[in-house]
């Protein structure tokens, strides 16, 4: 057996375990969230399927499938069909550049953890971030329905908004480490962790994500109490589920994006790579719950002044110093 | 400072959520585990006896007039006796909605609610409860009132021999 087809099982065997994995991932999250919302409000939560619950996600695919598929007769077919698709792939093929673990030698050759290990890695996750809300955004045009289309106009600017913000918030990162590529990010961690010389960034990187992700506090496009369900009114069946999973799926991506950034990726003491790169996500994950559990939704203005009027300026003001302060270290 | 402020508000919020997810639940888990009502409970009404076994019931329709979602209905009848009964009484509990205003009005004491909530239908008719079904054997909350004792005068027994009743005075008796 040649060296190429080895590389080839390799990379099938890292996409179809790392889809897989995923996929699974995000439906335990919406458990996971019934749950701990539950415990939050002193409730129980799902715990008749299965033990513990456990075979919920199971029961609720076969209700999504089982739904009927329903188009608005007034909305745009194409586009309505499509837009679950464009809003949940950006987020599955970010995770393709997630340094997942440290280099592993299988049958002596040197596998990444890392399906793409891209040189512009960090650019190339800002650009899907932003094609993500091409499926907000259609799929809320397309409905003809006026919930849908303020959540979809909502989730635009809110896309403004804070993506300035979270561009800015990995610049410095980029200076530290020197690169763009995603592996010397987190190589460049092996010593000490980037949030240690950028707790502002990440707190910034941190606000940006959880209204990249559409999470209470920043869950305007959605937005239950005010909008019946915001971009996705019209969706239903297992495109409403697609759209449902695309969320779930872009908290794990960007939590494991975050903890690539600022929290070392899978650096750590003690245990394996993998088991502290996943720590590392889930605990993101968990902290987005628990701010579910916790805070209101803001109002619109606010956001924007908070994006524009707040965490812009104080990340290029981070940028500034950051910049100072290695020119001064050489 | 309002920064300041925000972020503690934030903190304190987040703190207390984190606390009740450790808190036990307060969940009944309805089949397996049931709560035990009050014994004042307001559910399944039924149509009492007094203790000397007859009908409370005298058919005044009172809780029909006092029924908010007209959900009983009777038909009045007088035994040889002289005692009023109702012929048939009829209590549609898929309309009753347990407010207990029937068993306020209820001047005999014989319609009273019990704390039995359990009466789910998968046949709508079948909450449909005739005299048979809500009659019981027993006095209810009042096992010793028996309305006959203080206003059945000529019919259980003569004037003056009621509960807390006096005879009746002899007026021409007490002239000088």
């Amino acid at each position: 057996m040649t060296m190429v087809p080895l590389h080839i099982l390799a990379a099938l065997l890292k996409v179809s375990v790392i889809l897989v994995a995923i996929l699974t991932l995000a439906a335990y999250m919406v458990f996971a969230e019934r749950r701990l919302l539950a415990w939050i409000q002193d409730r129980k939560g799902p715990n008749r399927v299965g033990p513990f619950g456990l075979l919920q996600p199971l029961a609720d695919l076969i209700k999504l499938l089982a739904k009927e598929d329903f188009c608005p007769p007034a909305g745009d077919k194409w586009l309505f069909y499509l837009a679950p698709a464009m809003a949940a792939i950006p987020a599955i093929v970010t995770f393709a550049l997630v340094p997942v673990g440290a280099p592993v030698d299988l049958f002596g050759t040197v596998v990444d953890l890392q399906i793409v290990d891209l040189n512009v890695g960090l650019l190339l996750f800002l650009a899907l971030s932003s094609i993500a809300v091409y499926g907000v955004a259609l799929g809320g045009w397309a409905s003809n329905s006026k919930y849908a289309l303020l959540g979809s106009i909502r989730g635009l600017a809110q896309l403004i908004s804070y993506e300035l913000s979270m561009g800015l918030s990995l610049v410095p990162v980029v200076m530290l480490a020197r690169s763009v590529r995603l592996s010397e990010i987190v190589s460049a961690q092996a010593g000490v962790w980037f949030i240690v010389y950028q707790p502002l960034a990440f707190l910034i990187f941190l606000l940006s994500i959880l209204a990249e992700c559409k999470r209470i506090p920043f869950d305007l496009p959605e937005a239950e109490g005010e909008l019946v369900a915001g971009f996705h009114t019209e969706y239903s069946g297992m495109r409403f589920g697609l759209f449902f999973v695309g969320e779930y799926i872009n908290i794990i991506v960007l939590g494991g994006l975050a903890s690539t950034f600022f929290l070392g990726g899978w650096h750590g003491p003690l245990l394996p790579p993998v088991v502290w790169f996943t720590l590392k996500t889930l605990s993101f994950a968990f902290l987005f719950i628990w701010l579910r559990g916790t805070l209101p939704r803001l109002r619109y203005d606010q956001l924007m002044h908070l994006g524009w009027k707040l965490l812009t300026p104080l990340a290029l003001v981070n940028i500034l110093v950051t910049a100072w302060w290695l020119y001064l270290k050489g | 400072m309002s920064l300041f402020d925000d972020i503690s508000g934030v903190i304190t919020g987040m703190w207390t959520t984190w606390k009740h997810i450790f808190r036990r639940p307060v969940t009944i888990q309805y089949p397996e585990e049931k709560r035990q009502p009050s014994p004042r409970y307001r559910a399944r009404i039924i149509l009492t006896r007094d203790p000397d076994g007859g009908e409370r019931c005298v058919a005044c329709y009172l809780c029909s007039a006092a029924c908010p979602v007209d959900c009983i209905s009777m038909q009045a009848g007088e035994r040889d006796n002289g005692r009023r009964f109702a012929v048939w009484f009829r209590i549609n509990f898929s309309r009753c909605i347990f407010c207990g205003l029937c068993a306020e009005a209820c001047p005999t004491m014989a319609i009273q609610m019990t704390p039995d909530y359990e009466i789910c239908q998968r046949d709508i008719m079948e909450l449909l409860y005739e005299k048979e079904d809500l009659l019981v054997n027993h006095c209810g909350k009042e096992p010793e009132y028996n309305f006959y004792r203080h206003a059945g005068i000529g019919i259980t027994q003569p004037r003056g021999e009621g509960d807390g009743e006096r005879p009746p005075v002899d007026v021409r008796g007490l002239l000088p």
